[in-house]
C-alpha cells in the first residue's frame, strides 16, 4: 500500500492508504486515533471535520491524504488538553460554548485560524469566519462570545 | 463563575475500568457498582438490587473516600443534565459537587427511571435522584447519631460531615457508609432541604463535559472503537418502499477487504477500513424495484387536510358552544396555519457500535433511551433482554428521536451476521433522508370576539398523525423481513392548541390521521411549536383586528402573575412601544422594520415563556433578518442558571432555523432534501443577539427547560413580519421567496 508522510501536531507520521483519495479525516480518526475532527457531512458543507493545514483551516472530509504529504496538520488535540487548554479552548470553556459539542472541533479550529490572520476580529468578522461552520444546537451566540473572549486573552 | 469539576465526560469509562467491571461482553459481575465488587461476592438477591428504581442504592453509591456516584437512565445530550443532577444531589447530601460523578444510560448499571425526553431530565430524573439523596441523608444522620451518641435532630450534614449542630467533633460520610449499601427504599416523604439554605443549587457551575468536548477528549459514540471491529454502511433503497432485486458485487472489486451483507432487502457492506466501507456502499451496483408511494411535498398542506382520519378527539374544552358563539360574535376570524415536515438534522449522523455474540450482545448508542432501545432490539432480534447491554455515550444532539435507534439496529444486524463488532455511522444523506421526521401539522382556527375584543368563541381543529401503540419500526428489520411492531408516535403533539388567555366557548379538536407521509417521531417540543405558532399568530390577528397593541391585548386576558411577569419582562427588554400592528408601510421600498411578540405556557401546565423580536425585511427580496430577540423564562426552581440560559438560547436559535429555513422535501419516492444545501439551517450571519431574563421561583418545583423556549419563537417571528409588512405568514418556512411572493400580492 502506498505510504504518505506528513506531520500531525508536530509529530512526523507515516500512514498507509489503499486509496490516495482517502480523505484525511478517516486517516486522522482511524489510523492515528485522533477523534476530535468529526464526520458531519463528508461534503465540505458543515465544518465539523475542520483541521489546520499549514495553519489554514481545511475540511478534512474532502482533503485527500495525498495532498497532505509533506505538510503540517494541526488538530484540536494539538492545541491543548482539558487540564491545559490553549486560549481559544479556554475561551470556549469559559463561555460554555457547547451543547452537544459535535460542532465544537470545527468552531475552535476555525477560530484559531481566524485569530492568526485577524487577532482582533469584529463580531462581523467572526461571523464571517465561521459562516461555513454549522451548529445544530444553536450555540452560535456563545461561540461568537468565545471568539471575542479568545481574542482578548 | 464557580470552578468546574473537569473531565467528567469520560469518567464512566474510567470508572468501569478501575472498578474491575468488564466493558466488553456481558457478565453479571459487570452489573455491580464498584463498591459492591469491593465487598466480595454479593448474594443473589443483591444482584437485582442495584437496578431497582425503588432502592436508594440503585441511584447512589457512596465510596469510602466520601465521593458519590449517581446512576441514572436519564442522559445528558448536551443539555447540561449532568451538572444539574450533580448539583441537586450534592446539595441534598451536603457534599461538594466535584465529589459527585455520574453514570448514565448503561442498562447494566443504572436503574430504569425512564428515557430522556419531554424535558423530563430535571423534573423526573433529577428529582428521583434527589429524593434518593434525601432518603440517604436521613439514614446518614441516623448512623451519625448512633456513632456520635447524639439525637439525629441535633446533627447537621454539611461539608461531607455529620456534626452536632452546636459544633464539636463530627464524622465523615465516607466513614459512616462509604463502600456499603444502605439497603433502603426511596422514601417519597423524606424531607428535602429548605431552598433558602441552598448553596449549590442555583449556582452557574460549569458543565463537566465541556473541557473534554473542547479538547477532543470526549468520547462520543462516533469515536468508540472496540478490538476487532469492522466498519459498516447500509445501502438504503432509492425509493422508500423499494425491494432489492439484484446486486453486482463485481462493481466493488477494487475496494479491499469488503464483505457484502444481504438479507432480503437489507443491504450492507462491512470492511476493516472505514473508507473502504464508505466507497463500497457508494459504488455497489444494486437494482431495486420501483416504488412511488409518497404524495410529494409540494402540496403537503392539502394532502394532510384530506388524509384519512382514524378518529376525532376533543383534546381541550372550556365548555359552551363554540359554533353558536362564533356565529353570534361581533367579530369573526378564520385562519389556516400549516407546519411542514422537519428533520432532526443532527450535525453528526447517527452512529452505533454493536458486538453481538452467541451468549449476549453489547450496543453503544447515543439514544435518549437505553432501556427503550434494549427492549426494542431484544424483541426484534429475538434475544432475551437481560443478555443485551445498551450503553449510552455522548452523541451529536438528537432533539428527540433521530436515527439513533435505527443505526443501532443496522449495527446489530451486521454484527450478528459477521460475528464481529461492527460500527455503523450513517452518511449525511442517510440522516437527512431516513431519520424519522417531525410530522406535518395543519390547524384551522375560528375565533369570535365581542365588541370589546374579548374572546367569546375559539375553535381549533388540528390534523396530526395518530399514535399507534408499539415501537416505531426499525428500518433494518423491515428491510430484512424481520417481523416487528409498526407503532407510530410523535410525542404529545396536540398540546397548546388552546389560547392561554381568558376565553369562553373554547374547543380544540384533534383529527387524528391514520398516516403521515414519512415515518414520524418526536422532534423537540413535539407539535407545540406549530400549535403555538397558530394560536399566538391567531391571537395577534385578533389584536390587529381590534387595533389593539399585541402585548396589551395579551395582558388583558391574563390573571396569572407568573404569566404577566414573563410578558412584561420580555416586552421591557426589547423596549416595546405600545401601538397597534402593522406599522404603516413606507411609501417607498427599502427596509421594513417591525417587532413581534408571543407568549405561551408549556403544555399549559409548565414553563411560562414570552419572546419578543425585532426584524428587518428587504422589500425587494423578501429576505428576513432577525435583529434582536428577548425572552423571559420561568421554569420554577432554577438549578443552574448558566446551563438553563444555554438551553434557552439554543432553543431560540434552533427554532429560528426551523421557522426561516426548514422543510423536508420529497417526491413520490424519496426524500430529496438530503444535505445542508437542500436542507439549509441557520448560519452565523443570521443569528441575532439573544437576551434572556430568568425568573427564579426557589420554592416551586423545577420544570424541564430543554424545549419550552422553542414554542413561542415561530409565532413571535411571524408576528414581527406582520408588523413590518402587513403580511401574515401562516406557513413555515418564511423563506425570502415565500415572503416576496406574499409582499407582491
Ligand atoms: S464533515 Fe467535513 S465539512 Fe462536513
Ligand atoms: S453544539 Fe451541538 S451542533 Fe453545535
Amino acid at each position: 500500500m502506498p505510504k504518505y508522510e506528513f506531520r500531525v501536531n508536530g509529530r512526523a507520521v507515516s500512514v498507509n492508504s489503499w486509496d490516495p483519495g482517502q480523505p484525511l479525516l478517516y486517516i486522522l480518526r482511524n489510523t492515528l486515533g485522533l477523534h476530535a475532527a468529526k464526520f458531519g457531512c463528508g461534503l465540505g458543507q458543515c465544518g465539523a471535520c475542520t483541521v489546520l493545514l499549514e495553519g489554514k483551516p481545511v475540511r478534512s472530509c474532502v482533503t485527500p491524504v495525498q495532498q497532505v504529504t509533506g505538510h503540517a496538520v494541526t488538530t484540536l488535540e494539538g492545541l491543548g488538553t482539558p487540564e491545559k487548554p490553549d486560549r481559544v479552548q479556554a475561551a470556549f470553556i469559559a463561555e460554555q460554548a457547547a451543547q452537544c459539542g459535535y460542532c465544537t472541533n470545527g468552531m475552535i479550529m476555525a477560530t484559531t485560524a481566524l485569530l492568526h490572520q485577524t487577532p482582533h476580529p469584529t463580531p462581523g468578522e467572526a461571523k464571517h469566519a465561521l459562516s461555513g461552520n454549522l451548529c445544530r444546537c444553536g450555540t452560535h451566540t456563545r461561540i461568537l462570545a468565545a471568539v471575542i473572549r479568545a481574542a482578548k486573552a | 463563575m464557580a470552578k468546574a469539576s473537569q473531565g467528567r465526560c469520560v469518567s464512566r469509562r474510567d470508572f468501569l475500568l478501575t472498578g474491575g467491571a468488564v466493558v466488553v461482553g456481558f457478565s453479571l459481575r459487570s452489573s455491580l457498582p464498584k463498591f459492591v465488587l469491593a465487598q466480595g461476592a454479593p448474594s443473589t438477591s443483591d444482584l437485582r438490587n442495584p437496578l431497582d428504581p425503588r432502592q436508594v442504592d440503585s441511584f447512589l453509591a457512596f465510596r469510602a473516600d466520601g465521593s458519590v456516584t449517581i446512576y441514572t437512565s436519564k442522559v445528558d445530550v448536551g443539555t447540561g443534565l449532568r451538572i444539574a443532577m450533580s448539583q441537586m444531589t450534592a446539595e441534598e447530601l451536603g457534599i461538594a459537587v466535584d465529589s459527585v460523578s455520574i453514570v448514565e444510560g448503561d442498562t447494566a448499571l443504572v436503574p430504569d427511571h425512564g428515557g430522556t425526553g419531554g424535558s423530563s431530565g430535571i423534573p423526573r430524573g433529577a428529582v428521583d435522584v434527589r429524593q434518593a439523596a434525601a432518603t440517604a441523608r436521613q439514614a446518614i444522620l441516623g448512623l451519625g447519631a448512633a456513632q456520635l451518641k447524639r439525637p439525629a435532630n441535633e446533627l447537621t450534614l454539611a461539608g461531607s460531615m455529620v456534626r452536632p449542630s452546636a459544633g464539636g467533633v463530627g464524622i465523615s460520610i465516607g466513614k459512616l457508609i462509604g463502600g456499603r449499601r444502605l439497603n433502603l427504599q426511596v422514601d417519597g416523604k423524606a424531607p428535602l432541604k429548605d431552598p433558602a439554605t441552598y448553596t449549590i443549587v442555583g449556582k452557574p457551575l460549569l458543565r463537566p463535559d465541556v473541557p473534554a468536548k473542547c479538547t477532543g477528549k470526549c468520547e462520543y459514540v462516533q469515536d468508540h472503537t472496540v478490538p476487532n471491529m469492522l466498519h459498516g454502511r447500509v445501502i438504503r433503497p432509492p425509493a422508500i418502499g423499494a425491494k432489492l432485486v439484484s446486486i453486482d458485487e463485481s462493481s466493488i472489486r477494487g475496494i479491499p477487504d469488503v464483505r457484502v451483507v444481504r438479507i432480503e432487502s437489507f443491504l450492507g457492506v462491512v470492511a476493516p477500513d472505514e473508507w473502504a466501507a464508505v466507497c463500497a456502499a457508494r459504488e455497489l451496483k444494486a437494482t431495486w424495484t420501483e416504488w412511488e408511494g409518497l404524495p410529494g411535498s409540494d402540496d403537503l398542506e392539502h394532502y394532510v387536510r384530506e388524509s384519512a382520519v382514524d378518529h376525532d378527539e376533543t383534546v381541550a374544552s372550556k365548555g359552551g358552544d363554540p359554533k353558536a358563539a362564533f356565529s353570534s360574535a361581533a367579530k369573526q376570524l378564520f385562519a389556516t396555519y400549516a407546519w411542514p415536515c422537519q428533520s432532526h438534522a443532527s450535525l453528526g449522523p447517527s452512529c452505533a457500535v454493536a458486538d453481538v455474540r452467541e451468549d449476549g450482545a453489547t450496543v453503544w448508542t447515543a439514544s435518549q433511551g437505553s432501556y427503550g432501545q434494549r427492549a426494542q432490539l431484544a424483541k426484534v432480534f429475538g434475544m432475551p433482554e437481560e443478555k443485551l447491554r445498551v450503553i449510552f455515550l455522548d452523541g451529536s444532539g438528537s432533539y428527540g428521536g433521530n436515527g439513533n435507534d435505527d443505526v443501532a439496529a443496522d449495527a446489530f444486524l451486521l454484527s450478528r451476521e459477521m460475528k464481529r463488532p461492527v460500527r455503523v455511522q450513517w452518511m449525511r444523506e442517510d440522516e437527512h433522508g431516513w431519520d424519522p421526521k417531525g410530522p406535518p401539522q395543519v390547524l384551522e382556527l375560528r375565533g369570535g370576539l365581542d365588541a370589546q375584543g374579548r374572546i367569546v368563541a375559539w375553535d381549533t381543529q388540528m390534523w396530526i398523525p395518530v399514535t399507534v401503540p408499539g415501537n416505531r419500526p426499525l428500518l433494518a428489520a423491515d428491510a430484512a423481513g424481520i417481523p416487528q411492531a409498526h407503532g407510530q408516535g410523535s410525542g404529545a403533539i396536540s398540546q397548546n392548541g388552546d389560547p392561554p388567555y381568558a376565553a369562553e366557548n373554547v374547543r380544540v379538536v384533534a383529527h387524528w390521521l391514520k398516516q403521515t407521509p414519512l415515518r414520524p417521531s418526536n422532534l423537540r417540543a413535539p407539535g407545540k411549536i406549530a400549535n403555538v405558532f397558530a394560536v399566538e399568530g391567531f391571537v395577534d390577528e385578533m389584536a390587529a383586528e381590534m387595533g389593539v397593541d399585541a402585548v396589551e391585548h395579551r395582558l388583558r386576558g391574563l390573571s396569572d402573575p407568573r404569566a404577566i411577569d414573563v410578558i412584561n419582562r420580555a416586552a421591557q427588554m426589547i423596549g416595546w412601544q405600545t401601538r397597534p400592528s402593522p406599522m404603516p408601510r413606507p411609501a417607498q421600498g427599502g427596509l421594513l422594520v417591525g417587532r413581534g411578540f408571543a407568549y405561551m405556557r408549556y403544555k399549559q401546565a409548565e414553563n411560562y415563556v414570552a419572546t419578543a423580536m425585532e426584524v428587518a425585511i428587504e422589500l425587494e427580496t423578501g429576505k428576513v433578518a432577525v435583529r434582536r430577540v428577548t425572552c423571559a423564562h420561568d421554569c420554577g426552581l432554577i438549578i443552574n442558571p448558566d446551563g438553563l440560559r444555554n438551553q434557552i438560547e439554543g432553543s431560540i436559535a434552533q427554532t429560528l432555523s426551523r421557522a426561516l429555513h426548514e422543510e423536508v422535501k420529497f417526491d413520490r419516492s424519496r426524500v430529496t432534501s438530503v444535505n445542508w444545501a437542500s436542507y439549509p439551517i441557520l448560519t452565523f450571519s443570521e443569528v441575532p443577539p439573544i437576551e434572556v431574563a430568568l425568573i427564579d421561583r426557589p420554592t416551586l418545583p423545577p420544570f424541564g427547560a430543554g424545549e419550552a423556549a422553542t414554542a413561542p419563537v415561530a409565532a413571535s417571528l411571524a408576528n414581527a413580519i406582520f408588523d413590518a409588512t402587513g403580511v401574515r405568514l401562516r406557513s413555515v418556512p418564511f423563506t425570502a421567496a415565500r415572503l416576496k411572493g406574499a409582499l407582491k400580492s
